[in-house]
């Protein structure tokens, strides 16, 4: 989509983008000491990849001329980086969220939700950008939770964003490559399934020198009681239902024992 | 009544979406357990004829509007908090789809009542709905009990069988006006079908199906040799679409199509939720992955629990050994 331009006079617009923490699910992750949640203290957390497309999406609008990008995320674990990595990507402000007391763990998205709304409201956001689902969707996806909170509109599942004016044009996606164009009015909430192209790559050295200049700002945020109304019984692994026989071997033996069996059965040899 | 099941039910282009079925089946099951009725709810411009397949509910609501024509969240969310406002169900299912994911907490906050998302099972316990929500791309599940009674949950594809909510039956259809408020901030605008692929992996018997254990671009290369060794096409997980490594018309998932090949070997693909929705009625499926927990060996009939590098250039040759 082309046009992003304001028109002479348009007050450019503040674009925030909440960006989460999640648990690096390359590493196997661990259940805690009362099977009611994860191993917090043993998992990598690393950007919430939706919230990567997010992030791409709204510098993708601040170049084309909309207004400027501030990057929000909840003090602790890797929020240093993930903020550091986003001023070097090109966002305006990086701002560290503190809680008053206990910040929501992930597993409660309302409660995030209530955070983030009272973060937005501060920073005085047009448009919320945010990825449309996370890793840790036990109680509702953040954007729509915090489109409810706030009264704004909200569309989920977009590939794609243009600005008109004082509204916001959005692809958002089906099943089956069938999409939908919707026209938004601001402020609203966007859940950003993939930006228009792929997150581009801050450069460690870039990254490096903008920790040295750079100052990240911080913000008090009250810390929300729990409004979600679930009880977790356990998290658990889920019994692998075992239906895969696992073929051993040196790659060549697992290759003539796979063909055999193509070939037993009439598939494709 | 507080004991009743809602169905939301999706449908476009006069196509009702294989979810609402299974959340038909499945919302049968649960009103009989919470001894309540079953009933659909259809939204739309034209919304009887997807209403008048509905049979397996003991009512179907259906609201027609010009401004439920195509879906708009915001005029979706209105007539369907109007509805659930009115008939208080104890469950409302909604499917996690796209739309889905637009209405189902939107509705809850509307409601004021719990809402559980990825919903692969659900269950009454004396009177208190559980249900199992699949988290960390199908990694762990969470089982969680709803306090209050009522809540909405937002289910996964392809989590309860489609047989169970489709019936021959003439459906029990009533048309509901819609709320006098439908006013909305958003608007829709058109709907863009998909542009003809060079090939349709609906109707291959056969694919080589890629994800992001690939690693890079180049690696492509040798994947794409299994396939011509098989003869037949590469398909592919969203992320690698995503990255423009493969046009969109490979994709198999919930954004991308269902495939049932008689093979479909999945090589680097973890087996996220969104992606086992769409091959997990392959007749045969073999994966290929490093990690021996990957979800993926869940659905599976044959697994390899090998790096990719090493096993499928070894595939390839004997492929092409025993075909000559
Ligand atoms: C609304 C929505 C719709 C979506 N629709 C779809 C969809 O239609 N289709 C889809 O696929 N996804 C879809 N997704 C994305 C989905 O959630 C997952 O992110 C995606 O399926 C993961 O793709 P993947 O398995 O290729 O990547 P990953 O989850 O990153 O998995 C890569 C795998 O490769 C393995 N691996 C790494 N190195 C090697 C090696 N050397 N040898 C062997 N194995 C290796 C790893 O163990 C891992 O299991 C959707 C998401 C959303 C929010």
């Amino acid at each position: 989509m082309n046009g992003n331009e304001p028109s002479p006079g348009e007050t450019l617009m503040n674009i925030v983008v909440p960006l989460q923490q999640t648990p690096d699910l390359v590493e196997e992750l661990e259940i805690n000491a009362d099977g009611t949640d994860i191993d917090r203290d043993a998992v990598t957390l690393q950007l919430s990849e939706w919230d990567g497309q997010a992030l791409e999406e709204a510098l993708l609008l601040k170049e084309a001329g909309a207004g400027s990008v501030t990057a929000v995320t909840i003090d602790g674990g890797e929020a240093d980086a993930i903020l550091f990595t986003a001023l070097a990507k090109g966002v305006d402000r990086a701002v560290k969220l503190k809680p008053s007391g206990d910040a929501p763990t992930g597993l409660d998205h309302h409660a995030l939700a209530r955070l983030l709304a009272a973060a937005v409201a501060q920073l005085g956001a047009d448009l919320v950008l945010t990825g449309v689902q996370s890793v840790e969707d036990l109680d509702g996806q953040l954007p729509v939770l915090l489109a409810a909170m706030l009264g704004w509109p909200h569309v989920s599942v977009v590939t794609g964003t243009e600005l008109r004016g004082g509204a916001i044009a959005v692809k958002q996606e089906y099943s089956g490559g069938v999409m939908a164009e919707l026209e938004a009015r601001l402020p609203a909430v966007i859940g950003i399934q993939a930006a228009r192209q792929a997150p581009r790559y801050a450069p460690v050295s870039k990254v490096r020198q903008i920790q040295k200049t750079a100052k990240l700002e911080e913000m008090p945020v009250e810390a929300p009681s729990g409004e979600a109304g679930l009880k977790i019984r356990r998290v658990f692994k889920p019994e692998i239902a075992g239906r895969a026989e696992i073929l051993e071997g040196e790659p060549a033996e697992i290759a003539a024992k796979l063909v055999s069996l193509l070939k037993d059965r009439g598939l494709a040899i | 009544m507080a004991a009743d099941v809602a169905v939301v039910v999706e449908h476009l282009n006069g196509t009702i979406a294989e979810v609402s079925f299974e959340m038909l089946g499945q919302g049968k099951r649960l009103a009989a357990a919470l001894g309540g009725k079953l009933r659909a709810i259809v939204l739309g411009r034209d919304a009887r004829a997807a209403a008048e397949a509905c049979g397996t509910a003991d009512a179907v609501l259906y609201v027609e509007h010009e401004a439920l024509g195509g879906f708009d969240p915001e005029a979706h969310g209105k007539a369907l908090a109007a509805l659930c406002a009115e008939s208080a169900p104890a469950v409302v299912l909604v499917g996690n789809s796209s739309k889905g994911m637009d209405l189902a907490p939107d509705l809850a906050v509307a409601l004021g009542v719990p809402v559980v998302t990825n919903v692969g099972a659900v269950a009454i316990e004396g009177g208190t709905i559980v249900a199992t929500s699949r988290l960390y791309g199908g990694k762990i599940h969470a089982e969680v009990q709803v306090a209050g009674g009522r809540a909405v949950l937002s289910v996964l594809a392809g989590a309860f069988p489609a047989e169970a909510g489709k019936s021959d039956r003439p459906a029990a259809v009533e048309g509901v006006a819609p709320p006098a408020d439908l006013a909305s901030r958003i608007a829709f605008q058109r709907l863009i079908e998909p542009e003809a692929a060079d090939v349709d992996i609906t109707k291959e018997d056969v694919l080589v199906s890629v994800g992001r254990g690939i690693q890079d671009k180049d690696n492509l290369e040798i994947v794409q040799e299994l396939a011509d060794a098989l003869g037949c096409p590469l398909s592919a997980s969203r992320p690698l679409v995503d990255l423009g490594w493969m046009p969109k018309s490979r994709q198999v998932g919930k954004s991308g199509v269902t495939v049932k090949p008689k093979l479909y070997i999945a090589i680097g693909i973890s087996g996220a939720p969104e992606h086992v929705q769409g091959m997990k009625d392959a007749a045969t499926i073999v994966a290929i992955n490093s990690d021996p927990k990957a979800p993926i060996f869940d659905v599976a009939h044959y697994g390899v629990a090998a790096d990719l590098f090493d096993v499928v250039p070894a595939l390839t040759e004997k492929v092409r050994e025993l075909k000559g």
